[in-house]
């Protein structure tokens, strides 16, 4: 089978400007992907698909990969002009400095395609794309047209992670119900605090029951609910106090 | 025509490999039926939004998600060992042939050299597992064909006995949380070798019988054959894999193609269907399960001594340098794959399982446009899937 070098050259070689990079793996799999642009990602895929030598007629395994923002710490060395009173002259100097900062690096969202070639026996290819950001820019254009088996797949990623593909016929939630809210599979996915309200033996499960109650009321708008719960739990004391 | 509900009025699935669009003939009314997901066919938990027109099938629409409890999510929050004994849950008739996809997929990210006799250990359990899973999947078949009872429970002979060999080497039937990176958990024994030799032995005549009772019968032809075609090129594009691809004159045989473990030193064929349909489908199970036996013999045969463990496998601090792979085997359903990242943690920064049996169903309701209501059930059946592995 080809190298991804191979492949990369002979994708710019057929479709020039497709601009797809080599991402290198590190691991001792070998498994190094391609990532393609958003833009030309469905003339590179029918490529994949129809080329003779390739012949990458099967799509095994459609993913998404969560990449948070990350906080990066790091040194850098600056040259500063400080004023200094050498032998009672007043004079400035440069001084090298080492200063810590802080910058966020933005995360994104990738889904990764695991590609084989059932006509001529090799694989995988990898193949991969990224959004712009986790929150509003989160487009990519959807491969189901060129390999159906991403139908389902593309789903449970647009379900799961959020990624929304355009151009795929049919996208909906795939494992979670119609109408829920979040993307569990997302790195800072928070569980509701409702997942699990009913009042157990547990003492966390009561008091999140307790606080999802006064939630429920607050929301509802009642600030005379909101008194009811404080004047029935006063009123719990009290009864307790009148029966001791 | 009413065309409430879910089939629309204009079908949005156009100017792709979507399924044929079948008209209504035009008389009376449509009827949505929810088959599901408490319907005896389903194995499971599981939907089929059904339109009907009169007995055929115009639109069916297959809705998961029952079974979901976020495997995935739970692997990423604990070790890569403590993921194991979980992978028995996917496909619980092949708790095995899972263990096995993740061993695999873990030793390539690490590059995890496994030994001799384990590596033939996991044939024997991987076959055995093909050879119950098969023969079960045709025993359910056949129930949904009406058949109530009684070939399930001639499978399910042949399915305990390979049961119990399971119990006996690791302590479960079905939740046998066997393999480890970098070999087996236990080895096996004389005794459990000689049994297991024993019970390979009194296979063929299963397989005789089995095949006996059901090839030649004139109820099971009908209700079969021509029935729930798919195409070879559609099996492709649509990803379906295993024994529902070969069915469909596909040649394609992880097992051959990627030679994973000792495979490429047994001899054994690969069974194609010529007509694409449920009754190919069934056959092709029946034949694998006696290419099987074949392996079984001579992994049996051959099997050397040694370790079952790698001297050099780390299983406490388990930590893989940072990468990724992705590691597949050819499971009973189709391919098992597992998808791995590291991030140089003791949990994987990403865990993913690619579901043979969710990806086999993308054609579903290709194969059941324009069929009768009834042999739905049959379709479904015939592509073998379990939910636990669906819905993950």
């Amino acid at each position: 089978m080809k190298t991804v070098e191979e492949i990369r050259a002979a994708i710019e070689a057929a479709l020039p400007g497709a601009g797809v990079e080599i991402v290198p793996n590190p691991s001792v799999s070998g498994q190094h992907s391609l990532r393609l642009r958003p833009s030309s990602a469905v003339e590179v895929a029918k490529f994949l698909r129809d080329d003779e030598e390739l012949a990458l007629d099967f799509l095994s395994n459609a993913t998404g990969v969560d990449w948070p923002d990350k906080e990066v710490t790091e040194k850098v060395k600056v040259t500063r002009t400080v004023r200094k009173t050498v032998d009672g002259v007043e004079q400035t100097a440069e001084e090298a400095v080492e200063e810590t900062r802080k910058r966020v690096e933005p995360g994104c969202l990738e889904a990764v395609y695991h590609l084989f070639s059932v006509a001529r026996g090799h694989g995988p290819v990898v193949i991969r794309m990224k959004t712009v950001n986790r929150t509003d820019q989160v487009e990519l254009p959807s491969l189901t047209p060129i390999w159906r088996s991403a139908e389902f797949q593309e789903r449970e990623i647009f379900d799961l992670y959020g990624i929304v593909f355009s151009g795929h016929p049919d996208l909906r939630r795939l494992l979670m119900w119609e109408g829920f809210k979040d993307h569990p599979m997302r790195r800072d996915y928070v569980e509701p605090d409702d997942f699990e309200y009913e009042p157990t033996a547990h003492d966390d499960v009561l008091k999140r029951a307790v606080a999802h109650q006064a939630k429920q009321l607050e929301a509802a708008g009642t600030a005379a609910g909101a008194a009811g719960v404080g004047a029935g739990v006063a009123a719990g004391r009290e009864g307790t106090g009148a029966g001791a | 025509m009413s065309t409430s509900g879910f089939v629309p009025e204009k079908d949005k699935r156009e100017g792709w490999n979507r399924p044929p669009v079948i008209e209504p003939d035009g008389e009376g009314e449509l009827l949505e039926v929810a088959m599901g997901p408490h319907h005896p066919s389903t194995h499971g938990v599981f939907r089929m939004d059904v339109a009907l027109d009169g007995e055929r099938v115009i639109r069916l629409r297959p809705v998961f998600g029952y079974l979901h409890r976020n495997h995935e999510k739970i692997a990423e929050g604990i070790s890569y060992l403590g993921s194991m004994p979980f992978t028995d849950r996917l496909d619980y008739l092949c708790p095995l042939t899972n263990n096995w996809a993740y061993a695999l997929a873990v030793e390539k990210l690490t590059g995890q050299a496994v030994p001799e006799r384990a590596e033939y250990l996991r044939v024997i359990v991987g076959e055995l597992t093909r050879v119950q899973n098969h023969a079960s999947s045709i025993g359910f078949l056949i129930q949904e064909m009406g058949a109530s009872g009684t070939p399930l429970m001639y499978a399910f002979k042949a399915r305990e006995k390979i049961l119990d060999l399971f119990e006996e080497l690791t302590g479960a039937r079905m939740m046998c949380n066997y393999m480890r990176f970098g070999g087996c958990r236990v080895d096996a024994t004389a005794d459990w070798l000689a049994a297991t030799r024993k019970v390979v032995e009194g296979l063929p005549e299963f397989a005789d019988e089995f095949e006996r009772l059901l090839r030649g019968n004139e109820i099971l032809m009908a209700r079969t054959q021509g029935v729930g075609i798919l195409r070879p090129e559609l099996a492709v594009n649509a990803g379906v894999t295993g024994p529902m691809l070969r069915a469909s004159g596909v040649n394609y045989d992880i097992r051959k193609v990627d030679g994973y473990g000792v495979y490429n030193r047994f001899k054994f064929r690969v069974p194609l269907g010529d007509h694409w349909d449920v009754f190919d489908r069934f056959m092709i199970r029946l034949l694998e399960m006696r290419e099987s036996i074949k392996i079984l013999e001579q992994a049996l045969k051959e099997i050397p001594g040694g370790p079952v463990m790698d001297a050099k496998a780390k299983l406490r601090g388990f930590r893989p340098k940072p990468g990724e792979a992705y590691g597949r085997i050819e499971s009973p359903k189709g391919e098992l794959g597992f998808y791995l990242i590291s991030d140089g943690g003791p949990n994987p920064y990403r865990y993913r399982v690619r579901p043979p049996s969710l990806i086999n169903l993308t054609v579903l309701e290709d194969m059941a446009l324009g069929q009768n209501v009834a042999d739905v059930v049959l379709i479904f059946g015939s592509v073998d899937i379990i939910l636990g592995e669906v819905d993950r």
